[in-house]
């Protein structure tokens, strides 16, 4: 497999959440496996995160949030960005999320999300599986 | 500022041992002894692993005899329980005295939903409260903002005015609990509203209340990330409650240093020990440099520390924590009272460390973390629910997790004597190197000229982050075994019952918001507020002015941004 030749993913915060160690940790691990990455910074609203994609031209977009904002701020993303990107933008989520929350989720427009314990490797694999599909 | 450098703790002890001639020779005979049938057995079997190091990644001796140990010393080094440098603890009578206050940090919902909690929590025998506030209150924001979409009474529970205070704390008298408030940024807003709660109950403050706020600043730059203000007047809002409070409350813990939420970001242990004291120094130093008599606020210092998984790391970075603070703060500073030099700490069991993997395991993990944090010497003890990795706890949870520490205090036995692992060649030697690596990076620290410029340099934000990595690598490579996660997993677990926090709670509070903003005396919220705005560009002490705010009803929002106006925001740069 080729492993994520310049593939472009946002990591971005959403929200209050200051809980930042998940997100730079998997961003540093994305940016090891070739992948280019942008790291939003802390406190985006979905309106900062949307334009950020469009603006950077990224190919996914990761969203890490632990602070139970999840079923209100993630579908606000996916609108934004659905409107703006349309489809062939991948938008994937981690962080504290209950399981009963994902299938609404991903209803929503989310496309994947990883939970606690998740290695990443495994968000690598899936974004060269998904990506390269494209 | 002025720096003193401090000489390593070398020199008396390494002339006299404690040991006689003949005792030291035959000591290390024996430990030739044991290294010739170590090295015999592990040349034909092996080890099972590769390399034994702790959870942060410290080497660990296979065996410590009295040889490696022999420079120390019993009275200098080690001393007794209640006498300096206090390694053995602060109390002559350990836990005999006086158990450690079990204290359940708690906070969802409304302030009706929290108050519930609380008395529940004081009707199963814990005997102090801990208020978790909600993401908005915590960045100075109302529940009506923008910002605030989708938080309202998530993490914790929602304060926008005096009224939720006073609905928070309804019942409960405030001179028979200490609350513990976890709040930085916003500290002296919530800790006025406290106060004013206190007054309307008819509680003497000066006399009666008591409790602690985090307040500690320096460490969400570094980890926890809620800060609002540049770090310089941030700091300046800290003294200026050192000051007030050694006044007017004088049993009120200003400050809870607290490294729990730089373990938390990924620090190891060490970093976590050394940047939570060299914080603490930097607080003393602007309280010094701000006039303040260094015993006058000192005593009043708290310290709030992690308890990881591995054992006897955590048990050796508690005992180390007091030596170096003890050193310091006699040496360095110069204080003089006894009780400037006592680190007292509470302590809360790792939440990183739990799994949402079997999550009936994390109980087993929280009772050994627990029981690190009571041999280690705690003052106050708050462990975590078995859900809290996926959700806030359910009441259920909560009980089960209070009675894992009464089951330690009642049942377990340790708290018979002070200080069972005093002693022990190991634990000696362990609490040995963190005292010389956290003085190593104390050093380091000095050297940037203080933690501030540290921070502003980035160097333990950089520290926290490449050891937050190293663990992950070592996990994914399954170096570091995580029961459950990456060993002895099972297929197709059930989810477990969690609270859940709905969007009825954001509608609630909103409502609750507009009754107070449409009952209040808007002339006073205009005066106050300026009056806040005018003493905080003055250099006044801002304490008494935002007691007049929150009086008047004043929101958290609003009193935030008269500070804004005066103080201006702070951003991180985006690295990672």
């Amino acid at each position: 497999m080729t492993q994520g030749n310049k593939f472009r993913i946002l990591i971005a915060k959403p929200g209050l959440d200051g809980h930042d160690r998940g997100a730079k940790v998997v961003a540093r691990a994305l940016r090891d496996a070739g992948f280019e990455v942008i790291y939003s910074g802390l406190r985006q609203t979905p309106e900062q995160i949307a334009a950020t994609a469009v603006q950077e031209d990224v190919d996914a977009v990761g969203l890490s949030i632990l602070s139970g904002a999840h079923n209100v701020l993630l579908p606000e993303v996916a609108r934004l960005l659905r409107a703006e990107q349309g489809e062939d933008i991948l938008l994937f989520a981690g962080g504290i999320i209950p399981e009963q929350d994902i299938a609404p989720l991903k209803a929503s427009g989310v496309d994947e999300i990883f939970l606690p314990g998740t290695t990443s490797t495994a968000i690598v694999e899936y974004l060269n599986r998904r990506l390269c599909a494209a | 500022m002025s720096v003193k450098t401090l000489e390593p703790e070398k020199g008396v002890a390494e002339l006299q041992s404690s040991l006689s001639e003949e005792a030291r020779r035959g000591a290390s005979e024996a430990r030739s002894r044991w290294q010739r049938a170590a090295e015999k057995v592990g040349a034909g079997r092996g080890s099972w692993k590769r390399d034994f190091t702790t959870v942060s990644g410290m080497e660990v001796p296979h065996l410590v005899t009295p040889d490696e140990t022999a420079d120390l010393d019993p009275v200098r080094d080690i001393g007794v329980p209640g006498e300096y440098p206090y390694t053995r603890g602060i109390h002559p009578t350990g836990y005999r005295g006086k158990l450690w206050t079990m204290r359940q940090f708690a906070g969802f919902g409304t302030a009706d939903d929290t108050n519930l909690r609380f008395k529940y929590l004081l009707s199963q025998g814990q005997t102090g409260l801990s208020v978790a506030f909600h993401l908005p209150t915590l960045y100075g924001y109302d529940s009506d903002h923008a910002m605030s979409t989708g938080e309202v009474g998530k993490c914790g529970v929602a304060v926008d005015s005096l009224a939720d205070m006073e609905t928070l704390f309804a019942g409960i008298p405030l001179d028979e609990v200490t609350t513990s408030m976890t709040i930085n940024s916003t500290a002296p807003i919530l800790f006025a509203m406290y106060l004013a709660v206190a007054e309307q109950q008819g509680v003497d403050i000066r006399n009666k209340v008591s409790g602690t706020l985090q307040n500690d600043i320096l460490k969400e730059y570094i980890a926890q990330k809620e800060y609002i203000f540049p770090p310089r007047p941030s700091m300046r809002l800290i003294t200026d409650q050192f000051a007030f409070a050694a006044r007017q409350v004088p049993k009120w813990n200003t400050i809870s240093i607290s490294g729990y939420h730089i373990r938390e970001a990924g620090s190891t242990a060490l970093q976590e020990l050394a940047f939570t004291l060299r914080d603490g120094m930097e607080y003393v130093q602007y309280g010094i440099d701000a006039g303040l008599d260094v015993d006058e606020f000192a005593p009043r210092l708290s310290f709030f520390f992690n308890s990881h998984n591995d054992f006897f790391e955590e048990v050796a970075k508690f005992r180390a924590a007091r030596k170096i603070w003890a050193t310091v703060m006699r040496e360095r500073y110069g204080a003089k009272d006894p009780r400037s030099w006592m680190l007292r700490f509470h302590t809360q069991t790792a939440g990183c460390s739990l799994t949402a993997q079997q999550p009936v395991n994390n109980v087993v993990r929280t009772t050994l973390q627990a029981l690190a944090a009571v041999l280690g010497g705690t003052q106050s003890l708050h462990t975590n629910a078995l859900d809290e990795t996926l959700a806030l706890p359910t009441e259920e949870n909560a009980r089960i997790a209070l009675r894992t520490q009464q089951i330690i205090a009642h049942e377990s036995g340790v708290v018979n004597t002070v200080d069972p692992l005093g002693g022990s060649y190991f634990v000696e030697e362990m609490t040995r190197r963190m005292v010389d690596g956290a003085m190593d990076y104390i050093r380091r620290i000095d050297e940037y000229g203080g933690m501030v410029e540290a921070v502003e340099a980035g160097f333990p934000q950089r520290e926290i982050m490449d050891a937050a990595y190293a663990f992950q690598k070592a996990f994914e490579s399954n170096e570091k075994l995580t029961v459950g996660v990456n060993f002895f997993q099972v297929e197709d677990e059930k989810p477990i019952d969690i609270l859940y926090i709905g969007e009825e709670v954001a509608a609630k509070q909103l409502a609750s918001l507009d009754a107070v903003r449409s009952r209040r005396d808007r002339g006073a919220v205009a005066r106050t507020l300026d009056g806040l705005r005018r003493g905080a560009d003055a250099g006044e002490n801002t304490m008494p002015l935002l007691l007049d705010c929150v009086k008047a009803y004043c929101t958290v929002g609003e009193v935030s941004d008269a500070l804004r106006d005066v103080f201006g925001t702070y951003e991180e740069p985006a690295v990672f």
